[in-house]
């Protein structure tokens, strides 16, 4: 079976002032029917942009796409306006972050869900569209929906705005949802509430979702798959399972020592990764990780590492010019408690020494 | 000397709301925060947590006496700060200090970095001389973590990590006895926050600061603190050990924030159970009465949480909670909770 979705070799650059940044650099993605894909990275790796390409929002003059985007067969990068106006809101839906921005202040919310139903339902009456809405707000939970079709957004909370835009976006049945970091300006109880939405809706729905985050528990609770971006590339790729229990590269390494859990004993040095992220004007040499790398050697500020699948499982894939062997001793040793540089020491210090 | 370095006592902050435009009257007010009483004992972190508008904002500042408390009382080291001025109030300024949440609205963009580490010493008339100044600061810096050559740069230059550091520098400048920081990584991305709250706990350890930290992500709040106050609605619902509210949780409402904070461990992410709390947190301007929890808790009892307050009363081994229905050990052992690792010996 083919993915729903396949983007391959997408890149995104955007010309600027300052000169021309690398938003997303030869990135390649799949989601299947059905699967929930978490993309995880900090601010600046190109994961909303991502997102934002794949619905065609990224369009513009100063905005040089490459590569392909294909859904269900089609592709997306070339296809003129109106076919993607077609698709956009009808297969592929959008949440964002910011419920309140995203839903206009003037007018009702019943009157953005029936504008965004009847415009890919031509000859729908109106008072059917208010029905179809009115299920959806029910269908997330809004209660007396019917009522609440002539409210603003701003008589909604914040938890009711989220769940109002999923409405929104789910009222054409997409085949794909795309999550732009849907709960982070939430509270926790809130977003406990949204993510158990979207889980449900998607296992009723059958749909595709991609999870766009900066929080690796959300990820850890909902995604089947996991990308690791950074600075606009793709640096791991595996199931949820491979990237938590059995990283290969070290900035997802980075990621998950940087967090402090409820689950560890209390008082855990965190290990943090150093610097900073990199610009996307002037990314760095080689492998951009490199000057925050702890196991960075000379060679790795020249050469690129592609993205290639790890020894015995095809589905990880990681982009590190570590040998493998290594890898997995580095991280057995850094997950047990050894501080990175002393890992370094015992393991690379063989290795021509240059940082 | 006390144990305790602050003691806060039926603290009260309403903001009223008011109507009119030339003869305003009040038509209400917003009760931020309604009746608080903790102690800050010497040495130790003090979490305060709690969703967005439970009033651990609002506590910060009043603790900080940034604003004036509508009643109750603050003592500090022994003596009645609530009301303090003048000279008194320039006593406790230099001896509590805050970090803010947002490095980018809390630096001065038209003063270069040295400046705003500097002002400190400027305000209380300290380092009078220029070049004993300027290597102060530059001293402070190198803690922090910042090149001290860059102390003629202006904010912009920094990112968000190194803005929080020279929040960190300026608070920590006149040597305070405690410093008040509110969620001083909630800005941060998570390899920049781990880098943050490493310097922090290293701060403390070193200049044997009382912290107060105050975070609505409850897996830092653990790594932080010993003991944690729960905040819902202007009240503290439960005040504990760090160990102790993290592993047996009395009140319903701290259960189910640790129940829904998303765990990044797929095992435990598949076992967990989620409580999920229903609709959102009340308005302050209009809080339920008696135990403002009772409109969203799994656990109310209709005529008697509604109607009767419950105090903070000890429900464990250092655990204070504010419930009349605390949550049992069956409960927990429900897996409704997910719980914590048994602390380090």
């Amino acid at each position: 079976m083919s993915p729903l979705l396949d983007v391959a070799d997408l890149r995104v650059e955007f010309t600027t002032e300052d000169g021309v940044v690398h938003a997303v650099d030869g990135l390649s993605l799949s989601v299947e029917q059905g699967r929930i894909l978490g993309v995880v990275g900090e601010s600046g790796s190109g994961k909303s942009v991502t997102g934002l390409t794949v619905m065609g929002l990224t369009r513009g003059r100063n905005a040089a796409i490459s590569g392909s985007v294909k859904f269900d067969g089609r592709e997306l990068l070339g296809a003129g306006d109106a076919e993607l106006r077609g698709i956009r809101g009808n297969d592929i839906a959008m949440i964002f972050q910011d419920p309140l921005s995203s839903l206009h202040p003037y007018f009702t919310v019943g009157k953005q869900l029936v504008e965004a139903h009847r415009i890919h339902h031509h000859g729908v009456s109106k008072a059917a569209s208010r029905d179809r809405a009115a299920e959806m707000l029910d269908l997330v939970g809004i209660p007396d929906p019917r009522k609440r079709l002539d409210n603003y957004p701003h008589e909604f909370s914040g938890g009711m705005r989220q769940r109002a835009m999923i409405a929104m976006a789910l009222i054409n049945d997409p085949r794909l949802l795309i999550a732009d970091e849907p709960t982070t300006a939430l509270d926790v109880t809130v977003q406990a509430q949204i993510l158990e939405l979207i889980q449900r809706l998607q296992s009723e729905l059958g749909m595709a979702v991609i999870m766009v985050t900066h929080d690796l528990g959300v990820v850890a609770e909902l995604a089947d798959d996991v990308v690791v971006m950074y600075a606009g590339r793709v640096v791991e790729r595996g199931t949820k399972e491979t990237i938590f229990d059995a990283p290969e590269h070290p900035y997802t390494w980075g990621l998950l020592t940087s967090i402090p859990r409820l689950t560890t004993p209390r008082g855990e040095e965190l290990v943090p990764i150093a610097g900073r992220p990199p610009s996307l004007i002037n990314r760095p040499s080689g492998c951009h990780f490199h000057p925050r790398c702890p196991y960075c050697l000379p060679r790795h500020t020249r050469e690129d590492p592609r993205l290639e699948p790890v020894a015995g499982d095809t589905g990880h894939q990681v982009a590190c010019l570590l040998p493998e062997d290594t890898r997995r001793e580095i991280w057995r040793r850094v997950k047990g408690g050894v501080p990175p540089e002393q890992a370094r020491e015992e393991l690379l210090s063989g290795q021509e020494e240059a940082r | 000397m006390s144990d305790n370095l602050m003691e806060v006592r039926d603290l009260v902050k309403h903001f009223p709301i008011s109507q009119g435009v030339v003869f305003q009257r009040q038509v209400g007010a917003v009760h931020a925060v309604d009746g608080v009483s903790l102690d800050v004992r010497r040495g130790e972190t003090l979490g305060l947590v709690g969703e967005t508008g439970c009033g651990k904002s609002t506590t910060a500042r009043l603790m900080t006496r940034l604003l004036d408390p509508t009643s109750g009382t603050i003592a500090f080291d022994g003596q009645d700060v609530t009301r303090a001025k003048g000279h008194d109030l320039k006593v406790l300024r230099r001896s509590v200090q805050m970090i803010f949440q947002d490095p980018y609205s809390s630096l001065n963009p038209r003063k270069t970095v040295g400046s705003v580490i500097a002002e400190p010493f400027a305000i209380h008339g300290m380092l009078e001389g220029k070049g004993e100044r300027k290597q102060r600061v530059q001293e402070l810096m190198d803690r922090v973590g910042l090149n001290p050559e860059h102390y003629n740069r202006y904010p912009h230059e920094f990112s968000g990590g190194q803005r929080q550091r020279i929040g960190v520098a300026r608070a920590i400048a006149l040597e305070p006895k405690m410093i008040v920081a509110d969620e001083p990584v909630s800005a941060l991305d998570v390899s920049i926050q781990a880098q943050i709250l490493n310097l922090l706990r290293e701060l403390q350890r070193d200049m044997g600061l009382t912290l107060v930290f105050i975070a609505h992500d409850l897996s830092v709040v653990r790594h932080m603190c010993d003991r944690v106050a729960v905040m819902y609605l202007g009240n503290v619902v439960e005040l504990a050990d760090s160990d102790a509210l993290y592993e047996r949780p009395s009140h319903p409402y701290t259960g189910a924030l640790l129940s829904a904070v998303p765990v990044a461990d797929v095992h435990l992410a598949k076992t967990k159970k989620r409580q999920i709390l229903q609709g959102d947190v009340p308005s302050p301007s209009n809080p339920p009465s008696a135990c403002r929890f009772h409109t969203r808790c799994p656990k109310f009892v209709a005529g008697h949480c509604d109607v009767e307050t419950p105090q903070l009363t000890e429900k464990g081994p250092g655990d204070l909670a504010a419930c009349h229905y605390p949550l049992t050990r069956s409960e927990l052992a429900g897996d409704a909770i997910p719980t914590a690792a048994p602390p380090p010996p």
